[in-house]
């Protein structure tokens, strides 16, 4: 019990260091709060009058929101291993490990920091939306649903993200995460209608992970219907933690010892 | 009291035969030392010779391939838990956070070590005023000066009052007036009965500081002594003398009876003083055999020169580097 106690304030206190770090890197502090609304006003205004949403019959706004929130909160988590690489490469990590703290508790903190920053970076994305005409119409329960959704897509990228900046070794090469990342969202039904792309293209669209995810934003947001989105959703974001989370945990202790 | 019983008591650190390679690269080959309670051990080498590897087997970072280590007491292989919460650890690497301040950086490892809030904080603000950090306490480390960081870090090392210390090469790369002010707080710790270990690339300093040096190249330890035996063994000061012609070199060697050994630049002739007079004793001798000497310097002795002696008197190791990383 107690050394449950000292484990959770080690993690409170790690994630405090990560969270106060972030505020003071400029880049930090732009990814979180002025890029989601860009991002948000950049496909409303710039491309959204270009694009339709095809057999929707949504209005464009009310169709990419989705995308843009996981947009959102994806860059950023995906920049958690840039933080883990910097460090593993710089002397912290030396200094952390002749702690008396557990060695999860590290990688721990940064993915806990991570949601913490990337959920609020969907939640100005989302008000920059709603500023921007977007009327969501969610119940409570929907709205509750919603954040399990954001803080499962964080929780997921950043468990990857911790697990990619362990296996490069160097932050340049951490931050090649967020490229993929950052991409994920445009090669699926998100931002334009995955109906529209050419044959191989609309595949990709169709099974890979951001797909079913917007569908259910969509969902929970728009009173749409569901279908088995949620549960395939619910595979993705799953599977990804319960399978990254040991792995990261596994790779972490490698590094550190021998 | 037994022996071993005994043993455990008086020296803090000891190791035994440590091995350690990296791929086909043999790093350790065999290092012994010990640092007996309360004193300072330097241990001496230029890059590449082990220094960090032996410093990181010590602190439970690295696992040696064989031999054993203890430190306070505990078994750096079987408790490495019980050696970290006995040790403080300063890094080659700067082991602070750039982007906290001085007091965020000290009062986030007090937390970590669960002092509670109230004590991490008083323990912070002692360690600011010991170290000479109050008035840079609310700076981001970042804008620090490189002796501010070392400083920092020493105190971040010292949050659990350690009992043992190690020290990675705490002064490479800072100016005169900053190693100094290190230097007096290191002997400040040491007169407090923390046993340290530090490593060095500069003579010097384990002259000034060290009871003990052990001297290590290419993995293996090459001497281990008081500064001062060291010190005769190597000459107080460097006498070189540049011969006015090359090709006297061998017979300047045989007059004086040095070694063939390898000489920094060419024509010139490096030997220990040993006393006063050793100067002109020297000279006369060349000048008897109508060596011309063109030019004469003294200077401290380096730590090359403590390898050009140990090498010259073992012959087989290979020229030491100094300068470069590692």
């Amino acid at each position: 019990m107690s050394t449950a106690l000292t484990a959770g304030g080690d993690l409170y206190r790690l994630v405090g260091r990560n969270l106060r770090r972030e505020t003071r890197i400029l880049d930090g502090l732009i990814v979180n709060t002025a890029l989601p609304v860009i991002i948000m006003v950049l496909f409303v205004y710039v491309f959204g009058g270009a694009i339709t949403t095809g057999s929707s019959g949504l209005a464009y706004i009310d169709f990419v929101v989705p995308a843009v929130l996981l947009m959102s909160g994806g860059y950023g988590a995906a920049l958690t291993a840039v933080n883990i690489a910097e460090d593993m490469t710089g002397g912290m990590i030396d200094r952390f490990r002749t702690l008396p703290i557990a060695a999860w508790a590290v990688p721990a903190g940064h993915v806990l920091a991570s949601v913490i920053r990337n959920v609020m970076a969907c939640g100005f994305a989302l008000l920059a939306a709603i500023v921007l005409g977007f009327r969501p119409d969610a119940s409570l329960t929907d709205w509750a649903w919603v954040l399990v959704v954001l803080v499962g897509y964080v929780l997921a990228l950043s468990s990857v993200a911790v697990l990619w900046g362990l296996l490069v070794r160097s932050a340049q090469a951490a931050g090649a995460f967020s490229f993929v990342v950052l991409f994920l969202p445009y090669l699926s039904d998100g931002v334009v209608p995955a109906e529209t792309m050419p044959g191989a293209l609309r595949e990709f669209a169709y099974h890979q992970p951001v797909t079913p995810i917007v569908a259910t934003l969509r969902s929970l947001l728009l009173d749409q219907p569901l279908g088995t989105s949620g549960w395939v959703a619910a595979a993705w974001l799953g599977g990804t933690v319960v399978l990254s989370v040991p792995l990261a945990a596994h790779l972490f202790r490698r590094r550190t010892s021998s | 009291m037994n022996g071993l019983h005994s043993k455990a008591l008086t020296d803090s650190i000891s190791a035994r035969g440590l091995v350690k390679a990296f791929g086909t690269t043999r790093v350790l080959d065999g290092i012994d030392l010990t640092v007996p309670t309360g004193s300072l051990l330097a241990l001496l080498g230029p890059n590449g010779s082990g220094k960090t590897t032996t410093v990181r087997i010590l602190t439970t970072l690295l696992r040696p391939d064989a031999g054993s280590a203890s430190v306070g007491g505990f078994d750096v292989s079987r408790q490495g838990a019980a050696v970290r919460r006995t040790i403080g650890l300063t890094a080659q690497q700067a082991t602070v956070d750039d982007l906290l301040t001085g007091r965020e950086n000290l009062e986030l490892f007090a937390g970590l070590y669960h002092l509670g809030r109230r004590r991490a904080r008083q323990r912070a603000q002692e360690l600011l005023d010991r170290f000479d950090l109050a008035g840079a306490a609310g700076r981001r480390v970042a804008t620090y000066s490189g002796g501010m960081r070392r400083r920092l870090d020493l105190a971040a090392s010292m949050v659990s009052e350690p009992r043992i210390l190690f020290l990675d090469e705490p002064t490479t790369g800072l100016d005169p007036r900053s190693r100094a002010e290190l230097w007096a707080v290191i002997r400040d710790l040491l007169a407090s009965g923390t046993t340290i270990l530090l490593t060095t690339q500069y003579l010097e300093e384990a002259d000034q500081l060290a009871d003990r040096v052990v001297v290590i190249n290419g993995g293996r330890v090459v001497a281990d002594d008081s500064p001062a035996a060291l010190k005769r063994q190597v000459g107080a000061e460097r006498l070189v003398l540049h011969l006015a012609r090359g090709e006297d070199l061998p017979r300047a060697e045989a007059v004086l009876g040095l070694p063939p050994a390898p000489r920094p630049g060419p024509g010139g002739l490096t030997l220990g003083l040993q006393d006063p007079d050793h100067l002109r004793r020297t000279l006369d001798l060349l000048h008897h055999d109508g060596i011309p000497v063109e030019r004469v310097e003294l200077r401290t002795p380096t730590l090359d020169d403590v390898f050009f002696t140990l090498t010259a008197a073992t012959a087989a190791t290979p020229l030491p580097r100094s300068g470069g990383t590692g």
